[in-house]
This record gives structure tokens, C-alpha cells and sequence, in this order.
């Protein structure tokens, strides 16, 4: 392995324009809590792992923040970074709106995926960027997803897939919607290996990727407050949705209705992973 | 026949006014028992001109147009027309039946079948009881209660594709909508018997792509397949719904291009004019063309059937590789 650092050189260079630019904030001292309006010093916010320390509202998380809170240090390893976007659509402007999100996030595509460990157990593991087009699902999200449970099956590792997603990358047409279908292919792959697959729904996750890889965890996990479902927010209100109860389409809706395991705020969230880790790796460690 | 303005598209009225013309000089030559017949000839090839220069221009907007047309033919008319008979079944055994998700057996020429596929409705009372073709989360678990009893016994399944979208109402939501559709998409990629899939009319997004995982995917030459419709993505890409005829171009949608695409194996050409103008015609072609792949696909075991399945999938999707020197493995 040549990438012995935290990231690998490239992502490395990556994750501190990406953190740069999440941190752009007007004087760079504090951050007004979007829900609740409080006033919260980002150096609190930070040790708070960006959760309002007075509403509980979670701030969204660029994917390699999301690994520096969630597995062990210095244990991260990317894989399948050579991928790059097409547009097998000529679609109109898409290169353009492609060279404005990198440049913007840093990242070359909406999803990251590598090798880590978390609390010492060898995992894969993958984390979509909202950051980069709403981390919309096109054919390279899609490739890297199907790659992480390959890798997964290849090396009998856990997965946990860390999802996001504002629908499907439009500009990639009907091969984006493929995608779908393809991710949960690749999801009857590890339960046929025996392998545990853990989603995380974080903020948002609807439309093609909640109806796909992101619903069929072995177990799935939401942070609070994310808003999850199949219609996404302007395709829901196209269509005048009549008597929406207040909750509708958030974790808690989520919950009550049978559709995931539980609410896990961000503090708790490693110790959760570790112990669901340690029933199910076992487990699998039986079966192969 | 009689029309309503309503079923008529614009591109359409040339023909239909032509034809009206031919119809009025066939009655009036039957009454005064003269001979027109050089004029009605003439008059049938002029409309026969006209209708294949018309149809050889079609935009994906126009096909849009007549993907849902009101006359197009929907599951139920094919069902009705390619089997020598069938059978509805109904229920997915844990919540109800859902009107717009339909099923059953049938036999077509020498091959036992089980067929699933969303249902339109025709006038109005029909397509609120038909929800207007999209399925709710019973509707997805029916089909896939449908399609695990053709594993049983061994039958190839038949999945005819219809809807605008699933269903998206409060109700699809709380009883699980994404999570009916991901798992009719795992599920589908392990089924050990022959799946061919068959799109009619509007492929509408995932709730199509919900029953759409098969060894082969057909699709009917007037037919879309689309991840939004071209007017929900003028909205939210160019900020203006009335740009959706550009958006149908951009979005790639028709038969054509998904074949090209590689998401789909074959276009299956309509009787000029389209579907609505010759239901038989369509029908016979689609089942023959069902059966050509059925036929096809006999020589393969279940094992190698859900394998040559996944893999087309797998394949799906377009990117580009970069030589990285930094990053190795
Ligand atoms: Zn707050």
C-alpha cells in the first residue's frame, strides 16, 4: 500500500479544501443554529460534533468529516478513486455544474468509499457528500456503492453506508436510475455471503437511493431530525400531498412507522455502530 | 369512431381529418351508389404520406405524448390479446389488494407463464380506481408475492411496465414505499427462472425500474423510460415546467435511446400512428418477440439465470477510469 497517510495524499489535499469551505462562516468565530437561531461558538460546535448544543439540530457533515467522527484514527484507506464522471447524455451543462461542485467541495463525485476499522473491527465503508450536487446518485455513486459490497464480499467485512441523497443524478437520465437497481443487486450479494450491512440515513435521504441500497440494511440507523423518504421535498409538494402530519418524512416519522431500527444522535453514534458491529461480526465470522 | 378533442393529439389531426374525409366520400359513394374509388385512393396514399412523414419526425416530447395517449393500449388490453388464456390473482397478504399493481397466470403459445404489470385506467371513474397507475407499497409486495410463486413452480415471469411513478401519497409512505421498491430490486436480481420485462407505455421512474429487473428488458417503439418526467425536470433543473419538450430531448427517453443507452435489449416497433391505431398488430408483435426470448433463455439453469441478470445490471452505468500515480494500491 503506497498510502500509508490519514487519507492518501489526494484525498488528504481534499479533505482540508472541504473543510475549508464548510468552515467559511462569516467571521469564522461562530455559527447561527438554523433550527433554534442560537448563537453557537464553531469551537464548541466542533467538540459538539456539529450538533446544537441547545436543539439537538444535527449540521450536515462533508463525507471525510463524517470519517474523522466515525472510525479510528489514521485507519481510513480510500478506494475507487479514479472514478470520474461522464456524460454519456451530452446532457446540457453538466460538465460545467460537475467543475463548479469540485471545485466547491473539493471531492470529485458525491460518494466516498474505503477500508477502515471502527473500534479495532476491519470494515468498508461508505459516505455519501451532500456537499457535491446534493449528493445525487449517478453512475459513479453508483459504481463506488456496488464496489464498496464487492469489497465487502471479497474481504468477509461488515459495510456501513453512511446514506444521503436528494434523488437521482438527472443529467445521467434513465443510467442513473439504473443505479438503483444495481446497488440492491449488489445488497443480495452480501446476504447471500452473510455479511452485516448497517445503513445510517443522515440528512436528507430520498427518493432512488431511500428506495434502494439505503432500505435494505441489515439494520438501519437514522440521525435525528433527517429527513428520509421516497418523494422528495418539491415532487411531494407537486403533488398537493394532503393531510401530512407534521412529522412527515423525518426519522421520527420513520420510526414510528416501522422503517428503520432507531434514532441515534451523533455522540452515540460509534458506540452503536461498535456494539451492532460486534453482534453481527461474529456472526458472519461463523457463517464463512 | 367517435373522439373527443381530448384524445386527439395535435400531430394527430392532419391524419384523423384525412381520414374523416375518406370515411364521409366512402358513405356518400354507398349512397348514390357511384364510383369515387380513384379519389378515395388517392386520398388513402396522401394519408399514408402524410402519416409516415409525420411519424418519421417524432420528438421525445411528441413520444412522451403518445406514450400517454389516452386511447394507448394498457396491460390489461395486452394481457387479453397475447394470451391464450389467463387468470387474475390478487393480494400481496399483508395489507390488500392494490388496483393499480396486477398479476396472474397465463399461457401463451407453449409457455406457462406469471405475469404482473401496473394498470391505467380508461375514463375517469376508472383511473381513480386504478389510482391513475401507480402502484402503492401492496402493489410492489403483490407483485413480488406473484413473482416468488413462479420461482416455485418454475414459471417464467412476465412483468408489463406502465405508471407515471408510484404511488407518493402520506398512506405509501407510512406503510413503506422506498422500502417495497429496494426490496423488489434485491429480490428480482436472485429469481432462478426467466424474467423478461416489457415496457408499454410511460416507464416511470422507479416505480417502473420496481418490477423492471429482468434477463431481457423490451420496450414497446412508442414507449418511455425515464428517471423523472420531462416536466418534473424542466422544474427543477431549468427552473421553468414549460420547458419540458427540452427537457425530453436532454433526458434521452425514448426506445431509441435506451437501447442505445444499453438499458434495454430490444425496441419493439408499433403500427405506424402507434399503438392506439392497431391494438392487434402490437399485441401479436410484442408476443412474439416475448417468446423469441423466452425461447431464448431456456437453455440457461436458474443459477445461470439470476447470475446473467445480475451481471447486466452490474454493467449498467457510464464513467470514466483516471490514471491515478498519487493513490495506488
Ligand atoms: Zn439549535
Amino acid at each position: 500500500m503506497a498510502n500509508t497517510g490519514w487519507f492518501g495524499r489526494k484525498s488528504k489535499n481534499a479533505r482540508k479544501i472541504a473543510r475549508q469551505t464548510v468552515d467559511a462562516l462569516p467571521d469564522g468565530l461562530w455559527t447561527k443554529c438554523p433550527k433554534c437561531n442560537e448563537i453557537l461558538f464553531n469551537k464548541e460546535l466542533e467538540k459538539n460534533l456539529r450538533v446544537c448544543g441547545k436543539c439537538n439540530y444535527h449540521f450536515k457533515l462533508s463525507a471525510y468529516d463524517r470519517l474523522v467522527f466515525t472510525v479510528d484514527d489514521g485507519s481510513f484507506e480510500e478506494f475507487a478513486t479514479e472514478l470520474r464522471t461522464a456524460n454519456p447524455l451530452n446532457f446540457p451543462k453538466y460538465e460545467a455544474k460537475l467543475a463548479e461542485y469540485r471545485e466547491k467541495s473539493g471531492l470529485d463525485e458525491s460518494m466516498v468509499v474505503g477500508r477502515a476499522k471502527l473500534a479495532e473491527i476491519p470494515i468498508v465503508i461508505g459516505v455519501a457528500e451532500f456537499g457535491f450536487l446534493g449528493a445525487s446518485m449517478g453512475s459513479v455513486y453508483g459504481e463506488k456503492v456496488t464496489r464498496a459490497m464487492e469489497t465487502a464480499v471479497a474481504e468477509k467485512k461488515p459495510l456501513i453506508m453512511f446514506c444521503s441523497s436528494g434523488g437521482a443524478r438527472m443529467h445521467e437520465g434513465i443510467l442513473s436510475l439504473m443505479q438503483m437497481a444495481k446497488t440492491s443487486a449488489a445488497v443480495a450479494r452480501m446476504n447471500q455471503a452473510g455479511l452485516p450491512y448497517i445503513c445510517v440515513l443522515t440528512d436528507p435521504t430520498t427518493a432512488g437511493v431511500h428506495a434502494s441500497f439505503a432500505s435494505l440494511g441489515d439494520v438501519i440507523i437514522a440521525e435525528p431530525g433527517a429527513l428520509i423518504g421516497f418523494a422528495g421535498a418539491r415532487v411531494a409538494t407537486q403533488a398537493g400531498l394532503i393531510n401530512r402530519p407534521p412529522n412527515f418524512q423525518t426519522s421520527e416519522f420513520q420510526l414510528e412507522h416501522g422503517m428503520i431500527d432507531m434514532i441515534v444522535p451523533r455522540r452515540e453514534m460509534k458506540s452503536t455502530l461498535t456494539k451492532l458491529l460486534q453482534f453481527g461480526y461474529r456472526e458472519a465470522a461463523n457463517v464463512i | 369512431m367517435s373522439s373527443s378533442p381530448l384524445n386527439i393529439l395535435d400531430f394527430e389531426k392532419p391524419i384523423l381529418e384525412l381520414e374523416a374525409q375518406i370515411a364521409e366520400i366512402k358513405r356518400l359513394t354507398a349512397e348514390e351508389g357511384t364510383d369515387r374509388s380513384a379519389e378515395i385512393t388517392a386520398l388513402e396514399e396522401h394519408r399514408d404520406r402524410l402519416m409516415a412523414q409525420i411519424f418519421s419526425n417524432l420528438s421525445p416530447w411528441d413520444r412522451t405524448l403518445l406514450a400517454r395517449h389516452p386511447k394507448r393500449p394498457y396491460t390489461l388490453d395486452y394481457v387479453r390479446l397475447m394470451f391464450d388464456d389467463y387468470m387474475e390473482l390478487h393480494g400481496d397478504r399483508l395489507f390488500s389488494d392494490d388496483k393499480a399493481m396486477i398479476g396472474g397466470i397465463g399461457v401463451m403459445g407453449n409457455h406457462q407463464m406469471l405475469w404482473v404489470g401496473q394498470q391505467k385506467g380508461r375514463d375517469l371513474k376508472d383511473r381513480q380506481f386504478r389510482n391513475f397507475g401507480s402502484a402503492k407499497p401492496e402493489g410492489y409486495r403483490k407483485a413480488m408475492r406473484l413473482m416468488k410463486l413462479a420461482e416455485k413452480f418454475h414459471r417464467p415471469i412476465l412483468c408489463l411496465v406502465d405508471t407515471p411513478a408510484a404511488d407518493c401519497s402520506v398512506g405509501a409512505e407510512e406503510r413503506g414505499i422506498s422500502e417495497a421498491i429496494a426490496r423488489n430490486l434485491m429480490e428480482m436480481s436472485t429469481l432462478e427462472v426467466p424474467v423478461i420485462v416489457a415496457i408499454l407505455g410511460e416507464g416511470g421512474s422507479g416505480g417502473a425500474l420496481g418490477i423492471g429487473v429482468g434477463n431481457r428488458v423490451i420496450m414497446l417503439e412508442n414507449a418511455i423510460y425515464s428517471v423523472i418526467p420531462p416536466e418534473g425536470c424542466a422544474a427543477i433543473l431549468f427552473r421553468d415546467p414549460n420547458r419540458k419538450i427540452e427537457a425530453a430531448e436532454a433526458l434521452k427517453i425514448t426506445s431509441q435511446h435506451a437501447l442505445e443507452l444499453g438499458v434495454i435489449d430490444e425496441v419493439v416497433p408499433e403500427p405506424l400512428g402507434g399503438a392506439h391505431r392497431n391494438v392487434e398488430q402490437t399485441a401479436k408483435a410484442l408476443r412474439e418477440t416475448i417468446i423469441r426470448h423466452l425461447n431464448e433463455l431456456s437453455t440457461l439453469t436458474g443459477p445461470e439465470l439470476a447470475a446473467q441478470r445480475y451481471d447486466k445490471f452490474r454493467n449498467m452505468g457510464t464513467f470514466l477510469c483516471e490514471e491515478l500515480t498519487a493513490v495506488t494500491e
